[in-house]
């Protein structure tokens, strides 16, 4: 298409096109050749950083085949029961603190007539079934018998792919539902579910393993289980106290956390109010004094949130407190050099009008300044709430309170990625709140400060 | 035409000018009663916060106070040469052997005996992190925004859920995606770029697809009129538009990104972050103060360059109210 047009141009054309726009056609050298330069800096970086953080052999010994783990593990848990073979008796055991509680009875464990067991993994369609001698998977539509008797497991017949022999041990993967270990001695197997286990009551609560209809009867006329405590007030303690979950903590820390973004962005907006008068090159009754506070109001900025909240860390013990002044203090730099900039960037003829009345300062202040700033002011604050809230978590981490540091913990010993979906889900909600409100606050302002130019405008 | 009107007298006003004035003054008094009420609310949450956040600390405010100075008492060094020294890497009359002062250890060899002091390395890991994870942030950002704003949009299903992944990207915490990535890629700043950079598609990109909705169209409908595709009409008729923005925005967001990179470098991601944090709680004054003088006088020379190059880039409004 262009280049049809192209060619019904003739040259005369297409030279005065040239003439007419120069500053097109006859850029300097290096102008023409930024964008060159700019793009082989950036690739020369590129391999500079792939060097410094020797990239190629980091993501070779990385282990990417834990990711699809980690990532099941938030929305499921599994139940690994082990059936000791060297014992008179074929029993099945559970670990301790299983979810399954302290008498585990499941249905998916089938004790046969003739003293072999079957474990249903997937249904009757991926299962185990096993005595002394013999184990037979079944998985994938095949069925594959073991025999146990001769030292170390022998697959009968061909191996399948699903199903690995190393010399003491067969292991059999089914998938995301589980796996079955064997041995000699003893058959191992893991099966998956999905969900969150004991969400509401853990294994030791009296509620435990009952459906929500008994549980609400139980509430609502059942026989006192604790003596002395309404059952109703057992429920609520046994939930918030729930030792897999622990609702009580995780909430508490998420309160920490909306309370120190709420408090620092509060008390920083507080103490940059005042300053950010005496900031402002167009209000402040000297010019040294506005340097003075710009400059403080950089050094608190850049004295990042981190170290900040590590000095008072140290200073007030770990804790929300320490959040909050971590908070109080970065904020205000940030927002007294936004308020200050706000104040500026003013009209001056509200103030020129009050000021012509004889009112004193304080008074032009009030009335000639405010009235304008006061919803860029809140507009600010209210942008600057709403990413502590977000940066809030983080910080908690290094100690300064809240649920980053409970995340963090979580987090470590890489087995517990339910607890920390769970508070992750939590954080997205608050965020999602308190952005929305935030939002709704912002846009209501946005609509006064548009009104009030709007009439500025009308009133010439 | 006669002039017939009295002049309102100011001793006794009249009934309407009274009826006015009352109208006035209940609307006054009624949003004076909503402005005391709003800070009064607002007091009342802010000191049951104060309450709570000492009531949850392990330290108690008033307890604590007292003490903030001899706090400070060990951040001050015997010697403040030792700053310099720390800094610098240079051995310090006052090493015993214990980590407090062994300076020299940290030493990074370049060539033969030049060297890079310790804590310089660790600067430019953290802004490494930071330059890394914007640039990824970016790379990202500027196709999805074009793809999620209203206007430039090739498929409306497309936009939402490009939407909606990146607000997922922005607020999932930082946090959580280092601490799985370190399980994956083992701690340390791949962990934290992986991070960083993931938040700043989603932070970027929402800031990116803002300015493409704003543009104007008339460049766009040009290139369309003779039968530009998709990808001409955005690269040659829309990017050209808003790339002094992106850069303005991109640079705004390695500022925020350092400061990203020394926290998530402090709970395990590398750099000089982990290092003050571990400098800080073991109370070591000279090392901290190097630190804390390195941090600050790099964020602040970097915020200072960003904004002197994002003014260049789009004149006063990369500083106006959101940005």
């Amino acid at each position: 298409m262009e280049r049809q047009n192209m060619a019904t141009m003739t040259a005369q054309e297409m030279l005065s096109i040239e003439e007419r726009y120069p500053q097109v056609f006859r850029r300097p050298l290096y102008k023409r050749f930024a964008p060159l330069f700019l793009f082989v800096g950036i690739l020369t970086y590129l391999v500079y950083v792939l060097w410094f953080f020797s990239l190629p052999q980091v993501l070779r010994e990385s282990h990417w085949e834990r990711l699809p783990l980690f990532l099941t593990q938030w929305i499921s848990y599994d139940l690994q029961p082990e059936f000791r073979l060297d014992q008179p008796e074929i029993t099945p055991r559970y670990p301790r603190f299983s979810a399954l509680g302290e008498n585990p009875n499941p249905d998916w464990v089938i004790r046969n007539p003739d003293g072999s067991f079957t474990v249903l993994i997937d249904g009757a369609a991926k299962s185990v079934t096993f005595d002394k001698a013999l184990a037979t998977i079944v998985a994938n539509g095949q069925t594959v018998p073991m025999s146990l008797t001769s030292g170390k497991p022998v697959v009968a017949g061909p191996v399948p792919d699903w199903i690995t022999v190393h010399d003491d041990e067969v292991v059999a993967k089914m998938g995301f539902v589980g796996e079955v270990r064997v041995t000699v001695d003893r058959v191992k197997v893991r099966k998956r579910f999905l969900g969150w286990a004991n969400f509401v009551f853990d294994t030791r609560s009296p509620f435990f393993g009952k459906s929500a209809g008994e549980v609400v009867s139980l509430i609502v006329s059942g026989p006192e289980l604790k003596p002395g405590t309404s059952n109703l007030a057992l429920a609520g303690d046994n939930i918030w106290n729930n030792a897999q979950w622990q609702h009580g903590d995780v909430w508490t820390k998420l309160l920490q956390t909306i309370v120190m973004a709420f408090l620092g962005t509060l008390l920083g907006g507080i103490v940059a109010f005042p300053l950010a008068f005496f900031a402002a090159r167009n209000i402040t009754p000297s010019g040294v004094l506005s340097q003075v506070l710009k400059r403080f109001f950089d050094f608190m900025r850049s004295v990042d949130m981190l170290i900040w909240a590590l000095f008072f860390t140290r200073a007030f013990g770990p804790g929300p407190l320490a959040g909050s002044a971590a908070i109080f203090f970065t904020e205000i730099g940030t927002l007294g050099k936004t308020y200050s900039e706000a104040l500026e960037n003013i009209d001056d003829k509200p103030r020129e009008g009050v000021l012509s009345t004889g009112a004193n300062g304080l008074l032009v202040q009030r009335y000639g300044v405010m009235p304008e700033v006061i919803p860029v002011f809140i507009s600010q604050t209210l942008y600057q709430w709403e990413s502590n809230t977000r940066g809030a978590t983080i910080i908690g981490a290094v100690g300064a309170g809240g649920i980053g540091l409970k995340l963090w913990e979580a987090m470590r010993t890489n087995s517990n990625w339910a607890n920390v979906f769970y508070m992750v889900l939590l954080i997205l909600l608050v965020v999602f709140i308190f952005d929305n409100i935030s939002n709704f606050l912002r846009r209501r302002l946005s609509r006064t400060i548009h009104d009030y130019n709007r009439l500025q405008a009308e009133q010439g | 035409m006669t002039l017939s009107v009295t002049a309102p007298s100011l001793t006794t006003p009249s009934a309407a000018t009274r009826q006015m004035a009352d109208a006035w003054r209940r609307q006054t008094s009624l949003r004076r009663f909503y402005t005391v009420l709003g800070v009064g609310l607002l007091l009342v949450a802010m000191f049951a916060s104060m309450w709570f956040a000492d009531e949850a600390n392990a330290g108690h405010f008033f307890d604590r106070l007292p003490h903030i100075l001899d706090f400070l008492s060990w951040l001050i060094p015997k010697d403040w040469n030792d700053v310099w020294r720390a800094l610098f890497d240079v051995a310090s009359p006052h090493d015993t052997g214990t980590q407090e002062f062994n300076f020299p250890l940290g030493r990074v060899y370049v060539w033969g005996g030049f060297y890079i002091p310790e804590y310089f390395e660790l600067m430019i890991t953290t802004v490494n992190v930071a330059l890394v994870s914007t640039f990824v942030g970016f790379v990202f950002a500027v196709p999805f925004s074009f793809i999620a704003a209203r206007n430039l949009t090739p498929h409306p299903a497309l936009r939402l859920v490009v939407k909606r992944f990146m607000e997922l990207l922005r607020a999932f915490p930082e946090i959580v995606i280092a601490g799985l990535f370190a399980a994956i890629v083992s701690t340390g700043p791949i962990a934290a770029i992986i991070a960083i950079g993931l938040h700043s598609i989603g932070a970027l990109g929402k800031l990116f697809y803002e300015i493409n909705e704003n543009i104007d169209m008339r460049a766009e409908e040009g290139l369309r009129a003779v039968g530009g595709n998709w990808f001409e009409r955005v690269r040659f008729a829309d990017l050209p538009q808003v790339l002094p923005n992106f850069m303005s925005y991109t640079l705004l967001r390695v500022e925020i990104n350092v400061r990203a990179s020394t926290i998530i470098g402090a709970v395990g991601g590398g750099g000089i972050g982990e290092e003050l944090k571990l400098s800080i709680s073991r109370g070591f004054g000279a090392k901290t103060l190097a630190l804390v003088l390195l941090l600050f006088t790099t964020i602040f020379i970097i915020d200072q360059f960003s904004a002197w190059l994002r003014r260049k880039l789009v004149g006063e409004q990369a500083f106006m109210m959101g940005a």
